[in-house]
């Protein structure tokens, strides 16, 4: 990908050129309907001015000089991505939506977000690095789950808002509004045919616009740096990061899909069945949105844009340097209560002893950590029981609940596990390398 | 009598369709109830579960994606060979030198944006709380429709047999390696000996039955090209059927009670 920075720059200026050109047009066509529909004029203003910069910066962009981000700006943003600016931002970013959803989803406010994003994506595209990771063929599938993503949660929470105002003024979702039966030949046949017209162009526009990738042969003895994963599993090589490969590639992916499919038989709530809603299920909205918006899809951003050579983490505008070092010292939970802690070597089978005493003096050097994870599992789920879960154990019976609070279990177990690491170097809380379990 | 009624009225015509154009209301709905393909609908429905704002779509877009999977695969298939010798060659020809080369394009975005759009189906059908009673078995149906999508995507992405396949499958795969009891690095895996002799072992273990050898070879491209062609598609079909004829029987889309 790294031409020589005048060949980038010219592609880039063209590329760059058309794609503010687009926005512009998007731009335009609201204020038109703003102004010719709706009849708001003093909004559409705004819009034509927006259009008119955007005019502007494309011009600039087919002149050769795409405006850019300062270089301060984008040092400053490599120096602070990191696996905890960027999982804690995320997690507050996501919150702060949620929190301010009632302004967020007004329709200008969305627009103006949307707007921003576009702008500062094409700001970004100017770095050579940058563009080079997100112009990847396979990854610009990834860019466009983003924005897809960002406008179906605009389109369901200003539902969910909308309905949740309603459900305060004693009035029913506005989907029982539309009780009406209208005949499927031709009103949903006829949508079903335009949309199968239209993804049709679509990916016919896409095939040629994009060719698809195909590197060099396939060949056992060069490795690539980094290798990874298919996009959609790179929620779970991050896991590796955290994880052994017996839990972050085996006994989680299959908790994920049991815990999918147990859904509807732990929530018990029978409101917001067939209709957007937020506040007649906060809870199970809150655990569904934080596992696919944060753990899922945020780590798989993680995975395809932000990690490089040797798995390391790099900024967005970062050269993919295979020669970065950053300093690990992980260190196992046993490590710090025997060594650290009791100022003593960890404990030892005599040599020469049978199995049974191995086994019991591995026992004793992990004791820490196998009593932490048994009072996490065993001592946790009657203690939520009887306190924050209350109403819950009662509604839900003994089976559903032990089902759900093991399974919140694991799923908290990742953000618990990434906590520790990046505040103690915690590497496992129970490790017996001697059996492949390390956990 | 114009070209046009001639062929409506001929007997080859009728015997396709049974019935007058759909023009009228009577024939709107016997059109529905009499075509093998438009009856997985019903006759009529509620106009808010049509609505693209609260559907979004996405099952339909799902749908209509592993069709044109399936049209480009079985073309494909014509001219893909899945042996060392000519995977990367045939792929390769498939950009350069073969006409309607384009297919191989359709096929992959078609994937990914398939893999995109079954998320987002789920992703709505969370958030209108569509898998609550009585829909409940439908959604776990979904769920294993999803895992089979991502696995349909995954055993393709070897077939290219380039270094981004190879070495996807390699790190994907090495996951197997560390299954509890069955991977040979797996925790418990000395539990399976018999008279000291590890029944697991790197030749024997899931990932061995994965890739049909220790590491991604020859083998593992003809397992592939099975499970991608032949195996998961079928499964996915069946359970499709099972999926759709479920949406109706437990009382069409969803919507408020």
């Amino acid at each position: 990908m790294h031409g020589s920075p005048e060949e980038f720059r010219a592609g880039i200026s063209g590329f760059l050129g058309g794609y503010y050109l687009f926005l512009a047009a998007m731009n335009s066509v609201l204020a038109f309907h703003l102004w010719h529909n709706k009849h708001k004029v003093a909004q559409a203003c705004v819009w034509v001015v927006v259009t008119f910069v955007l005019v502007a910066i494309a011009s600039a962009a087919m002149g050769g000089s795409p405006p850019g981000l300062p270089a301060w700006l984008r040092d400053d943003v490599n120096a602070a991505t990191g696996p905890v600016v960027y999982s804690v931002g995320t997690t507050a970013l996501l919150a702060v939506l949620y929190l301010g959803r009632r302004f967020f989803v007004r329709p200008m406010v969305a627009w103006s977000g949307l707007n921003l994003a576009l702008v500062a994506m094409g700001f970004s595209m100017v770095d050579e690095n940058f563009a080079s990771i997100v112009t990847k063929p396979d990854n610009v599938p990834i860019v466009g789950l983003v924005f897809l993503l960002g406008f179906f949660t605009w389109l369901a929470t200003s539902q969910a808002v909308e309905n949740d105002d309603r459900a305060k003024q004693g009035l029913p979702p506005k989907e029982k509004l539309d009780n009406e039966k209208v005949l499927v030949w031709p009103d949903l046949v006829y949508t079903e045919l335009i949309c199968m017209i239209a993804l049709t162009a679509f990916l016919i526009v896409w095939g040629i616009a994009l060719q698809a990738p195909l590197e060099a042969p396939a060949s056992s003895v060069k490795t690539p740096n980094p290798s990874k994963a298919p996009w959609y599993f790179l929620g779970l090589q991050e896991m590796l990061v955290y994880y052994d490969p017996w839990m972050a590639g085996v006994v989680l992916p299959s908790l994920i899909i049991f815990g999918l499919m147990a859904i509807p038989f732990i929530d018990f709530n029978k409101k917001g069945n067939g209709y957007f809603t937020i506040e007649q299920r906060k809870f199970s909205y809150l655990i569904f949105q934080f596992g696919f918006l944060e753990m899922w899809v945020t780590l798989i951003i993680l995975g395809t844009f932000f990690r490089g050579p040797n798995w390391n983490i790099f900024g967005p505008f970062e050269y993919w340097d295979p020669h970065k070092v950053l300093a690990l010292n992980n260190v196992d939970l046993s490590q710090y209560f025997w060594v650290k802690g009791m100022g003593r070597g960890l404990p030892k089978a005599p040599p020469g002893s049978g199995l049974g005493t191995e086994l019991l003096w591995i026992a004793l050097r992990e004791g820490p950590g196998i009593l932490l994870l048994l009072g996490y599992f065993l001592a946790l789920p009657p203690l939520m029981a009887t306190t924050v879960f209350r109403k819950f154990f009662v509604k839900m019976g003994f089976i559903r609940f032990m089902l759900m609070s093991n399974l919140l279990l694991f799923m908290a177990a990742l953000p618990l596990k990434m906590a520790l690491r990046w505040t103690l170097n915690l590497k496992y809380i129970v490790s017996i390398p001697e059996y492949f379990l390390n956990f | 009598m114009s070209i046009g009624e001639m062929i409506r009225e001929s007997q080859v015509w009728k015997s396709i369709f049974r019935h007058p154009m759909p023009q009228d209301r009577r024939n709107r709905i016997v059109v529905m109830l009499t075509n093998f393909f438009l009856h997985l609908h019903p006759v009529s429905i509620k106009k808010q579960g049509i609505a693209l704002s609260y559907t979004w779509c996405m099952g339909g877009v799902t749908f209509f994606l592993f069709l044109v999977e399936t049209v480009t695969g079985v073309l494909l298939m014509f001219y893909y060979r899945p042996t060392l010798e000519w995977a990367y060659n045939d792929i390769l020809s498939l950009r350069d030198v073969t006409s309607l080369g384009i297919l191989r394009e359709l096929h992959r975005w078609g994937a990914h944006a398939m893999v995109i759009t079954v998320w987002l189906h789920m992703y709505r059908v969370f958030l209108t709380g569509s898998y609550k009673p009585p829909r409940e078995f439908n959604w776990v149906i979904g769920v294993i429709l999803l895992l089979l999508t991502l696995l349909l995507s995954f055993t393709g992405y070897l077939l290219p047999w380039d270094q981004l396949a190879i070495w996807a499958i390699t790190v994907g795969s090495n996951m197997a390696r560390a299954t509890p009891i069955l991977g040979h690095e797996g925790p418990g895996q000395q539990l399976l000996n018999i008279q000291g002799i590890d029944m697991i072992t790197n030749a024997s273990d899931a990932r061995f039955a994965l890739l049909g050898a220790r590491f991604v070879g020859e083998e593992t491209l003809n397992r592939f090209y099975i499970l991608h062609c032949i195996a998961i598609p079928l499964a996915v079909s069946l359970l499709l059927a099972i999926h759709f004829w479920r949406v109706r029987k437990d009382g069409g889309i969803s919507g408020p009670l």
